[in-house]
């Protein structure tokens, strides 16, 4: 075991001052160290992707990435989604509105890994979809109401009437 | 509301009440407050690594907090039984004494102060086990001279802890005088509910009063205080249970844990908040499996197809300990009452047995045993028609149950069903003229199409008349060890004086939405919207006792007790109306937050009611109670919900690679409450069935020793693997429920195996090649293929 040193992350806009292990994951880091446990741990080998976070744009496992790795990088999670506390992303009210969650615990991973793909994809059509999603693992859902929720989300995020 | 909408919340396909919170990432799992609790120590359990052996010793450098069965001394073992003759009954300890009986299981318990503290000091514990002959196998386990996995009595066989058997009178005569007799084995791999949230408990003492509290995953928080309390010998007030937001069940969570009671009893033991978090391996190894299970049955039919008598030898292994609290008897007393299904067998020859082995033990999964025994039925179907010459679906026709009530061989009453409409409905959607037109064209370009039927009973809200009899009664002062015997559901419904309502229940949801189905349900009855409608689950200290959530009961059985509770409370409040408004209760209509007099316009809000009724106690007319509660009890014996799966798959005899092109589900499981929350389960269920039928294996080597432990071994499926589902509803009410909710959870589970077993061989046919063993993985197949025999179990154990 080593000594905890200080780090530097930028979650959801906010800076946090911490210190860690070198071997501390920043999964572990976001959960217990700046208090976001919206970012789940489903197998702690970077298979099932709840534990998706962005990390300056692009999809991680952050069960698969060192803290320290993400020092001054900016770091976007399932609760720096949404605009405010009134108003949700586009892609958590398209999950809400279609029931693309049962038990929830998948979930944060499949907002995450969407809502940043279709932000730099927003004309990503179905079988493109259909691959980023094969990323994440969900155990409910069959994926059915996933895959409609993420092309009703896309053509919100386009600004396209809902059919 | 306006005009245009339904008159009733109930039918409504509402988005979930559940959800707002949960897609903000503020959902409260297990984890979560564990995360939050920077105090808490952290516990590790130490596993054997060896399937049977004797434990000589668990030690562990000083200065490691390490606790072994000789500190746990007074803490009483797990019992799960049943009343039985032919039920051997074990002791599982907490920790593993003397012996240990699975690879997985624990022998020691470590504490630190962080995880990764508690991960480094496991890896300096040293165990010490003498190993001996393991049994990995039930042909093992069963062998004259087999090593036993506990050395206790057996009434038969030995490791045979349930022997089940069913002869009807007119069986024999039956088999004799049938024109064709077809016999078949059908087998399932061992299987892994595999929750995404792995086990992880939270417990907290409080020093002041004494008292523990769990926050677990489980499907069954009540059921759980009364293993721990037993086990510790505590007052059950001593310890509060929480199930806060579940990640995913599927019955692997409705077994009491060891490692729970472990960790209640190091919490006292410490005074300290103990948090443990089971990583994926240690779910694979140690979490439950199911599932694996042996039919070999024996149809014996009419020239015209008609099934005369059924004959079953029905073999599940059962892993080494029976799991509480409906013990290992689960898997072979289910097949063995329900074999039959959705068909008319007049007579039925069955012997159905658990085997302990030396492997993890068992516990429900999603359907239990009905995926294997859907699969055996309707695989004996499609051979029997190929070799009768016959149409699998006029066979189907001919043998499914179309009178009601109809009593099966084993004293089930069906108490109605869809069977032959669903059947049509599904078959009329998959257009099996046009699929035949299909097959056919891509036969001449040597690809391999295939299309498959299932059709299922399944039974569903089922409550204590139905698990009474898998026991003997109880004579009082009789009985072998306390029985536990699930089945009701109780609610308290509570208007606050604000005229909100409260509902408290003993079920638990893990994903279901029971807090939007029931508001739903109890809105209807009060005039309200479903938001006025709090639904208090999961909380040992602010529920009535209930089982939980499992067998695809909530919707029937706590939905039941829901609406009976509304409707008193609304008969109350008609009460109170009248009293003030002037004339009879039965003219007073509860509506849009309001009760109204018929025929006027006068009225009185329920929050004025509600108010009234607390703090003006003066004003209640006959001395009425100052309080709006109601109490809801709901405990039928059972309803029926069914099915006909239709899969349509593409085989590449090359690779052995299964496609599934096409699922169809025709089902009837009654009164949709929320149609949304219907079509997601059995989205969910039929993947399970998919996984089931072609991906997920739990495999162990020769020495007991499971090789399949992560997301890399074991394989459940993606978006990517999975068809579209379409889904056409039937609606058949039972006077078994009163929602008229018949339980929806497990049907797509149930179906789908036997459904994509019968495609595939369909697919085969031109080889000739049936599929009779699960999961038809693309080297099971592609051996198939180029050694020209059927997909079937290989003899020595699960591994391909």
């Amino acid at each position: 075991m080593t000594s905890a040193i200080p780090l530097r992350l930028y979650v959801n806009g906010d800076r946090y001052e911490i210190a860690v292990e070198p071997r501390r994951t920043l999964a572990d880091a976001l959960r217990e160290d700046c208090g976001l446990t919206g970012t789940h741990l489903g197998c702690e080998h970077g298979v099932c992707g709840a534990c998706t976070v962005l990390v300056d744009g692009q999809p991680v496992r952050s069960c698969l990435m060192f803290a320290v790795q993400a020092e001054d990088s900016s770091v976007r999670t399932v609760e720096g989604l949404a605009p405010d506390e009134e108003r949700l992303h586009p892609v958590q009210q398209a999950f809400w509105e279609n029931h693309g969650l049962q038990c929830g615990f998948c979930t944060p991973g499949f907002l995450v890994l969407v809502a940043g793909y279709l932000e730099e994809h927003p004309d990503a059509e179905e079988a493109e979809l259909r691959e980023v999603l094969s990323s994440n693992l969900c155990r409910c859902t069959g994926y059915q109401n996933i895959l409609t929720a993420t092309m009703c989300a896309a053509r919100a995020m386009r600004g396209e009437e809902l059919p | 509301m306006t005009g245009t909408e339904p008159p009733t919340w109930t039918g409504r396909a509402l988005p979930r009440l559940e959800d707002p919170a949960i897609v903000r990432g503020w959902g409260r799992y297990v984890g979560d407050i564990a995360a939050r609790d920077q105090g808490c120590l952290h516990a590790r359990f130490v596993r054997s690594g060896v399937a049977a052996g004797r434990l000589v010793s668990v030690t562990a450098p000083p200065g490691i907090t390490l606790f072994t069965a000789a500190d746990l001394a007074g803490v009483k073992p797990i019992r799960a039984v049943l009343n039985r003759p032919d039920f051997v009954a074990v002791d599982t300890p907490i920790l593993a004494e003397d012996m240990v009986r699975f690879v997985g299981e624990p022998v020691g318990l470590v504490i630190a102060a962080s995880e990764a503290a508690a991960e480094d000091a496991l890896e300096l514990v040293d165990i010490e086990i003498e190993p001996l002959p393991a049994v990995v196998s039930a042909e093992q386990a069963l062998a004259p001279g087999a090593p036993l996995v506990h050395a206790v009595a057996y009434p038969g066989d030995p490791n045979t802890v349930v022997d089940g058997r069913i002869h009807t009178e007119g069986f024999d005569a039956a088999f004799a005088r049938a024109d064709r007799i077809v016999e078949i084995q059908v087998s399932s791999a061992r299987q892994s509910a595999m929750p995404l949230e792995a086990r992880a408990a939270h417990v907290a003492y409080d020093r002041a009063g004494g008292r523990s509290t769990l926050h677990v995953t489980t499907q069954m928080p009540h059921v759980i205080r009364t293993g721990i309390a037993d086990a510790l010998g505590l007052r059950e007030d001593d310890l509060r249970v929480v199930a806060p937001d579940v990640g995913g069940g599927f019955g692997a969570k409705m077994a009491l844990a060891r490692e729970d009671v472990a960790l209640v009893w190091a919490s006292r033991r410490l005074r300290r908040s103990i948090a443990w978090l089971e990583t994926r391996e240690e779910n694979f190894l140690a979490a439950w499996h199911s599932r694996e299970q042996v039919y070999d049955i024996a149809g014996a039919f009419a020239a015209d197809g008609e099934l005369l008598a059924l004959r079953g030898d029905l073999v599940c292994d059962v892993g080494a300990y029976s799991c509480y609290p409906v013990t290992w008897g689960v898997e072979p007393l289910m097949a063995m009452a329900e074999l039959p299904g959705a068909y008319r067998v007049r007579e039925y020859s069955v012997r159905s047995r658990a085997i302990a082995t030396n492997k993890c033990p068992i516990a429900p999964y999603r359907g239990v045993s009905r995926p294997v025994q859907v699969l055996a039925m309707e695989r004996l179907f499609d051979v029997a028609a190929a070799e009768l010459g016959l149409d699998r679906v006029a066979i189907r026709e001919r043998n499914l149950i179309v009178e009601f009530p109809h009593r099966s061989p084993s004293g089930l009453v069906l108490d109605q069903a869809s069977h032959l409409e669903t059947l049509r409905a599904a078959t009329e959607l998959a257009d099996l003229d046009d699929f035949r037109d299909r097959q056919e064209r891509a036969r001449a370009q040597g690809r391999y199409l295939g299309l498959g039927i299932a059709c299922f009973a399944e039974r569903t809200g089922y409550g204590t008349p139905a698990f009474a009899a898998r026991s003997r009664p109880i004579r009082l002062g009789r009985e072998p060890a306390p029985l536990i015997t699930p089945g009701y559901e109780r609610v308290v419904l509570t208007m606050d004086p604000s005229g909100a309502l409260t509902l408290r229940i003993g079920a638990s949801p893990h994903g279901q939405g029971l807090r939007t189905t029931l508001a739903q349900l109890v809105c209807d009855e009060l005039g309200l919207a479903p938001d006025a409608v709090r639904v208090i689950a999961s909380d040992t200290d602010a529920t009535p006792y209930g089982w939980g959530s499992f067998a695809s009961r909530a919707m029937v059985i706590a939905g039941g007790a829901a609406l009976l509770a509304a409707r008193e409370l609304a008969a109350r409040l008609r009460v109170l109306a009248a009293d003030r408004l002037g004339g009879l209760p039965g003219d007073i209509e509860l509506t849009g937050g309001r009760a109204v007099r018929a025929g006027d316009e006068t009225g009185v809000s329920l929050a004025t009611l509600a108010r009234d009724t607390y703090l003006n106690a003066h004003l209640i007319p006959d001395k009425g109670e100052p309080a709006l509660e109601a109490v809801g009890l709901y405990d039928p014996s059972g309803t029926f919900a069914n099915a006909c799966h239709v899969a349509e798959v593409e085989v590449d005899p090359l690779t052995g690679r299964v496609s599934v092109t096409r699922f169809l589900v025709a089902e009837d499981a009654g009164r949709l409450i929320n149609p949304a929350i219907v079509d997601g389960q059995i989205h969910g269920g039929v993947a399970q069935g998919v996984a089931n039928a072609l991906y997920e294996e739990l495999i162990y080597d020769e020495r007991g020793v499971l090789v399949t432990t992560s997301l890399m071994d074991y394989l459940p499926p993606t978006i990517a693997e999975l068809p579209g589902i379409e889904i056409v509803h039937l609606d058949t009410r039972s006077p078994e429920s009163i929602t008229g909710a018949k339980g929806v959870g497990e049907g797509g589970t149930i179906g789908a195996p036997a459904a994509i077993a019968n495609a595939v061989s369909d697919a085969l046919a031109p080889f000739g090649l049936g599929v009779f063993h699960l999961p038809a993985t693309p080297h099971r197949v592609r051996t198939a293929v180029r050694t020209g025999t059927d997909v079937r179990r290989t003899e020595k154990g699960t591994a391909p």
